[in-house]
This record gives structure tokens, sequence and C-alpha cells, in this order.
């Protein structure tokens, strides 16, 4: 999927990979799509709870080579 | 800076019915799994993700002061509890080693005395519902479905100046990771386990037989066993110095064990049913109970002990007062809770046919526990 930014958050633990995120969507746009890689297992769970209280959109996530990659679109 | 409160501190505070105020900021899936419970605390669930902008939205729903922040591991609540502090707010804090330290640690509390001057312990899990047992006796130890981390055990019988020497699970648990090999490792301890459960285990174990004699010490505190089938087809109680009885996940003082997370729960019925309305009608009523799990708080007695004499449990159990089989059938058969987080996988740990790393064990172990029928 093409993304618009990635934000490389691996080997950060929790809150960082989440804090990064929001920073790295408040310089997007709407509609665009950011790219996220973190191998902090919580953050599969609360990036998708984030996503959906911040009303942007998790379009795909997956998980290679225990990386665990997510594309948001900013609402 | 914000202090960090040690799960310890915690479950203190827990048991003496100290009054604490609990901001959790894990997500709300997780908190409505399982949470910090106690009847003198109040908690409230607002993630931190939702605090990034700043913490000005929740501070009608806090106190003004004392306000203690946990979440899954610990950094998450660090951030929160600063954010609290910049506000003015005095007393706040943070879980130490987050949920999951809450979900390790192990609080010992003396059930009792035995007749030949030997000692009987509950180690209570309080973040989890499981209850372990050691019995001392003349420099020598018993522990009894020893929970995965086994320093706690360790370290209370090196402080008791005896040493481990025997180890029994009452079954084989579907919940939380045994910590009966690693016990063996660590102190060539004797491990018994009922054999119909460990058809399939990888490793050698002592046979926990209806009727096994396992002695504590040089004196005659001994463990008998009683097969009590139900929540697996091996589930064995023990009777300790003819005043206590280990009901494993047979019997709980609110409830009673659920059969369905080794196979078939129809299968089972009729030997939890056996078990309950036969076996143990057997026994005397003055034996305290002593089961392997709580699920309410309502069952942590004042000193953080959890016990019922047996007849006592006759009386008020409701799993014990189903006359109609067919309905006592129904209700260990219908409507039962959700299985415990990863119950598979721990099941296959416990029999030795998976070893993950430590990490993936305490992962696998998080949540409550389960094991009862409702």
């Amino acid at each position: 999927m093409e993304a618009n930014k990635v934000l490389d958050a691996k080997g950060l633990a929790c809150p960082m990979p989440i804090v990064k995120t929001k920073k790295a969507m408040d310089e997007l746009n709407s509609g665009d799509i950011l790219e996220i890689h973190a191998t902090d297992k919580g953050a599969k769970a609360d990036l998708a709870a984030w996503t959906d209280s911040s009303g942007h959109e998790l379009v795909e996530q997956k998980e290679e080579d225990e990386v665990l990659k997510f594309w948001i679109k900013k609402g | 800076m914000p202090k960090a409160m040690s799960a310890q501190e915690i479950a203190r505070k827990v048991i003496d019915k100290e009054e604490l105020f609990i901001l959790d900021v894990r997500n709300q899936k997780e908190f409505a799994d399982w949470k910090i419970e106690g009847d003198s605390v109040e908690v409230i669930n607002v993630p931190y993700f939702d605090l990034l902008d700043g913490v000005e939205s929740i501070m009608d729903k806090l106190p003004n002061e004392n306000v203690l922040v946990v979440c899954a591991k610990e950094g998450s609540s660090m951030m929160v509890a600063d954010m609290l502090e910049e506000t003015g707010m005095t007393g706040v804090s943070y879980l130490k080693g987050g949920m999951k330290a809450w979900s390790e640690y192990l609080e010992p509390v003396k059930v009792g005395d035995t007749s030949d001057g030997g000692e009987l312990y509950q180690f209570v899990r309080l973040g989890k519902g499981c209850l372990s047992y050691m019995v001392i006796s003349d420099g020598e130890a018993m522990v009894i479905d020893s929970n995965r981390m086994i320093q706690p055990y360790l370290d209370f019988a090196k402080e008791k100046n005896a040493k481990i020497v025997q180890v029994a699970d009452t079954h084989l648990h579907a919940d939380h990771i045994s910590g009966g090999r690693a016990l063996r490792e660590e102190t060539g301890a004797q491990y018994w386990l009922p054999p119909k459960d460990a058809t399939e285990v990888h490793f050698d174990y002592n046979a926990l037989e209806d009727g096994t004699e396992i002695t504590v010490g040089t004196t005659k505190v001994g463990a008998q066993a009683v097969y009590s089938p139900g929540h697996t087809i091996g589930s064995t109680s023990f009777i300790i110095d003819s005043k206590y009885l280990l009901t494993g996940d047979i019997l709980f003082v609110e409830s009673i064990g659920r059969p369905d997370l080794a196979g078939l729960a129809e299968d089972w019925v009729g030997d939890l049913r056996d078990t309950l309305y036969s076996r143990y009608k057997e026994l005397s009523e003055d034996l305290e109970v002593l089961p392997a799990h709580f699920a309410n708080m309502s069952e942590v007695q004042n000193d953080g002990k959890v016990s019922a004499p047996l007849g006592e449990l006759y009386k008020v159990n409701n799993g014990l007062n189903v006359e109609d089989e067919g309905e006592f059938r129904k209700m260990v058969t219908e409507n039962l809770p959700p299985q415990p987080n990863a119950y598979q996988e721990i099941r296959q740990v416990n029999m030795g046919k998976l070893t993950p790393e430590e990490e993936e064990k305490r992962e696998m172990e998080i949540g409550p526990n389960r094991c009862a029928v409702s």
C-alpha cells in the first residue's frame, strides 16, 4: 500500500509508538496514509482503539518477521 | 516525580481495605477483561491514548489527591502520572511493572498450624485469583499448585529454614503455568501429578493417586490424596493433618469447578457431580476447604485468606445445592463463562509439549483464571 509517510517505531515501548503516531498524523493532511512499523505487541490493540477514538481509519495491518505494520488513513 | 507503588503495597491495601483510587489507562477491552478489584478500591478507565493532549478533560472525575495510575506494563502510567502531577495534584503514583507485575504478585497468608508444630500457608495471587500452598514441618516443605513464579516459594522456604522436598499439582492446570517442574529442578524435590491428567506429558513425575501419602518433615504431617475428578479426569484433592482439604479446582468458596477446559464437559459432568455430591460428602464437615482459586474479592477474608469449613459450603454454596441431576448437568455445561486466556497453549506448556520464552508465558497468563462455573 502506498503511504505518504513511514514511521519507524520499532524497539519503542508503550506509550511511545502511539505518541509518535499521533505526532506524525498531526503533520499529515486528511486522507493521507501513514505507515507504522512497531515491535511492541501492545501496539496492536492500542493503535486500533486509538484510531477509532480519534476519527482515523485503520486501513490495513499485518505482521512481517515479528514487525507489526499498520496503515492508517487520516480522518 | 510520581511514586512507584509496588504490587505488594497494593495487595496490602486491598487486603487491609484501605481506600485506593485507580486510574486505569489501558484500552477498554483489556480493562473490561480484568482489573484490580477490592472492597475499598474505586477504579475508572480512560485509555492513555485519549490523554495525549492533556488530562484536563478528566480532572473532574478524579479526586484531588492520591491517584494510582496503572497500565499494562508501566510506561503509559508513568506518562499519565507525570501529567497529573503537572496539574499540581499531590500523592500521584503508578503501578511498578504494570498489570503484569500485579498478575504475578503472591501474598503469603498463614492458614494455621498443624498438630505437630508445622504450619500451612496459602499464597494468594490477587491479580489472577490463583491460590497455592506450602506445608512446612520440621525443616521440610511441600508446595502444592505452584505458580510459574517460583522465587516467592524459594524465598519463603528459606526464611522459614525449610527445604522444599515435595511439590504437587492437584491437576493439569489450564489457567496458569505450573511451577512444579521448575521447583523440582531448582530444589531436587519430588514432583507429583495425577497420572490420568498426565497421559501426554513429556517428563517424569511421581504418580499421585487415591490414597497416596506424602510426608513432609520427619513427623506425620502428610498429604493424603483423594481422587476427585470433574474439573479434569485426574483431579485429586489433599487432606492435610485431618484438618485441611485442598480441593484444587473442584470446589471453590462461592462456586464449583467447570468441567470443560480439558475435554468435553458432557463427559466429566457425572464425575464432577459424584465428587461434590458423594465423595466429599463422606468427608468430615469440619475440614477447612482451601481451593486453588477464587473469582470474587468477596471470597477473600479480612486477613487475606480464602477458605471455609466444608459443612458451611454444603449450606451456602449454590453449586452444592442443586438437587436435580439434570439441572446440575445443565448448569455446568451451558452458559459457561469464556475460557481463560490461552488455555489450550497453557495446557500444552504444562504437559511439556511447548516451551515458550518467559515473556510469552507472561502474556499467556494475563487475565482472570475463569476456572469456575459462573
